[in-house]
């Protein structure tokens, strides 16, 4: 069980139940639940769409598309089954909020792939949960289960004269997956190299039929906005930027943890307020404010308020939710590296620019973090990432390439202080360079 | 090949919650290597057989994934994450702290066969980091310490 946290600006929306007991079926009904899949059974499906058009909620798994519009993107007539699928595959590191979101309100998940399989005239669903995550895949199954037997699931759901199956699905280690196309794959048994686009999931996704692909707090969100209007929903956000959002604060801050703050929320107040500032009189360096793919923001860029567009106009990505607070006993090198480290590892390998380009600079950024790096080093890498930006199969080469550029431009001194045999500055004594290897 | 009553009741059920049973493969896979393991060559054809695929197609699956293995493995698998979240908090020390205890390294087994070491990524702990998995269990908030301890309960185990 991951410890739970709270702050006096929380406003628990998708949290609400968090602490409560809700993966007990009866215990979720009386905070609610299954309520917002019933209001749903009675309206009509464009409706729904419209709802959550109107929330401005956009999706948590990375890319912040509109939920309801990636919702009407899907054909009304199709001669394939239309599925949607939930992507529970949370990898991105640091990111852990769909964890706490399975493991403490399992059944808000299951009515969100629902009242998404109403909206666009699915009648299955499927809840992809990372191997990793074996406790979770066991509390999601019980849920699963505890809600056929209640005849929420199945043939004539709530009387309604329609039929929704939803089912588990667990991955088995691998961060690529996550990608929607991919995770299709994976799903239909075979390795997760993503499909070509067009078409779409939305036109042709699982098994050729039509899906839509969500992340699990987007649809955790949507019970709540059938309940509540999407106008309330829309509300509590910054504008465009509708609802809550779980902030994954870790790193080097006195008081990590899942936080569920309004979106546009402030990144200083983040930092120094909810998470308590640095610790151990250290100063803050940098941030990596949503998730290891997004580019860095130094301490002078943190007054930016925490909604797609905000961060995005201050250079970076709102991403997944996960913000990494780095300070100054930490070497940027170094972290450039384990990032790249990671990429270079996950790389499916299907496209060159990615599975080179990831080992040329994992390889480089090592080089330079032991001293054996040159001047010249410092510009290649930024022209190597730079030349893999859009010129990759799916999006996990920019992912790569993104935080290498911010990292190199944004704090070049400390590239420059490795340079010809100079040790880390930043070393800690008893680690050596065999780790990274 | 013989899987216990648990996976045979599981793989009943889950296969026909797909169109096509290769669906079935990944999280089988998985269950299967719970069971035995790893997955050894008898496993990969009772499994290519029941899903109705080569041997090939299935060792080219297997090869992608992470957590899948074709070798044995130590009785605990013990992952320790060093991703970014863990990086600044110490998951490096915790890493080479057990590797110092256990005396081996990356994908390392020990000699009487309990202990496999992994560096992994990212398990979903990062605000509760440094972390590290045993088998599915999540070891959150490490310290060197608390590490051995987490190592002495799961050596205690087996001696009981
Ligand atoms: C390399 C890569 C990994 C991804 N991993 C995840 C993931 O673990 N979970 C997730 O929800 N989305 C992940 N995404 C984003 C998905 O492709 C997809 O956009 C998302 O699941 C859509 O849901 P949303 O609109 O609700 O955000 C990943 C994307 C890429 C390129
Ligand atoms: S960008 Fe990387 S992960 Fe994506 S298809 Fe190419 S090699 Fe695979
Ligand atoms: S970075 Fe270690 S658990 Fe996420």
């Amino acid at each position: 069980m991951a410890t739970l946290v709270s702050h006096p600006d929380e406003v628990k929306v998708v949290s609400r139940r968090f602490g409560q007991g809700a993966t007990n079926i009866d215990r979720y009904l009386e905070l609610d639940g299954y309520k917002a899949v019933q209001k749903a059974l009675a309206m009509e499906p464009d409706a729904i769409v419209n709802e959550v058009k109107n929330s401005g909620l956009r999706g948590r798994g990375g890319a912040g598309f509109s939920t309801g519009m990636k919702w009407s993107f899907v054909p009304k007539q199709s001669a394939k089954p239309k599925y949607v699928l939930c992507n529970g595959d949370e990898s991105e590191p640091g990111t852990c909020k769909d964890r706490l979101i399975f493991e403490q309100d399992p059944h808000s998940v299951i009515e969100g792939v629902m009242i998404g399989g109403l909206a666009v005239g699915a009648r299955s669903g499927y809840i992809y949960v990372r191997g990793e995550y074996r406790y979770l895949s066991i509390i999601m199954q019980k849920a699963i289960r505890d809600a056929y037997a209640k005849g929420f699931l199945g043939k004539n759901i709530f009387g309604s004269g329609r039929d929704f199956d939803v089912y588990w699905h667990g991955g088995a280690g691998a961060y690529e997956v996550g990608e929607e196309s991919a995770l299709m794959e994976s799903l239909e048994g075979k390795r997760g190299i993503p499909r070509i686009r067009p078409p779409f999931p939305a036109v042709v996704g699982l098994w050729g039929g039509p899906t839509v692909i969500n992340n699990a707090e987007t649809l955790a969100s949507v019970p709540h906005i059938i309940l509540g209007s999407a106008e309330w929903f829309a509300k509590l956000g910054a504008p465009k930027n509708g609802g809550t959002r779980l902030f994954c604060l870790s790193g080097n801050v006195a008081k990590p943890g899942v936080y569920e703050l309004p979106m546009g929320y402030n990144l200083k107040k983040m930092i120094y307020e909810v998470g308590g500032g640095i610790p151990n009189g250290r100063r803050l360096k940098a941030v990596v404010p949503g998730g290891a793919s997004c580019p860095c923001l130094t301490a002078d860029e943190i007054d930016v308020n925490m909604d797609f567009d905000s961060v995005a106009k201050a250079g970076s990505m709102l991403g997944s939710g996960g913000v990494v607070v780095i300070d100054d006993a930490q070497c940027i090198v170094k972290f450039a590296l384990r990032t790249m480290k990671f990429y270079q590892h996950e790389s499916c390998g299907w496209c060159i620019p990615c599975r080179e380009g990831t080992d040329w600079l994992k390889k480089t950024l090592l080089r330079v973090h032991s001293g054996g790096g040159v001047k010249k080093d410092i510009d290649n890498m930024q022209y190597l990432a730079e030349n893999m930006l859009g010129r990759t199969f799916c999006p996990l080469g920019d992912a790569a390439a993104m935080p290498t550029i911010a990292f190199v431009k944004k704090f070049r001194r400390e590239f420059e202080d490795h340079l010809e045999g100079r040790p880390c500055p930043y070393e800690k004594a008893d680690v050596a360079e065999e780790v990274m290897a | 090949m013989k899987f216990s009553e648990e996976f045979e009741t599981r793989f009943a059920e889950m296969v026909p919650h797909y169109p096509t049973k290769r669906s079935a493969l990944v999280p089988t896979l998985l269950y299967a290597q719970d069971e035995i393991g790893f997955l050894s060559d008898e496993v990969i054809a009772e499994l290519a057989g029941r899903l109705d695929l080569t041997e090939l197609e299935v060792r080219n699956v297997i090869s992608y994934y992470s957590m899948l293995t074709t070798k044995p493995r130590g009785k605990f698998n013990v992952q320790v994450c060093t991703n970014i979240s863990c990086l600044v908090r110490g998951g490096e020390e915790i890493l080479q702290h057990c590797a110092k205890k256990l005396g081996v390294g990356h994908k390392g087994t020990t000699p009487d066969g309990l202990f496999t070491l992994e560096e992994v990524e990212c398990i979903g702990a990062c605000s509760w980091a440094p972390a590290a998995q045993v088998n599915y269990d999540f070891h959150e908030n490490l310290t060197a310490e608390k590490m051995d301890k987490v190592l002495d309960e799961y050596r205690q185990k087996v001696s009981h």
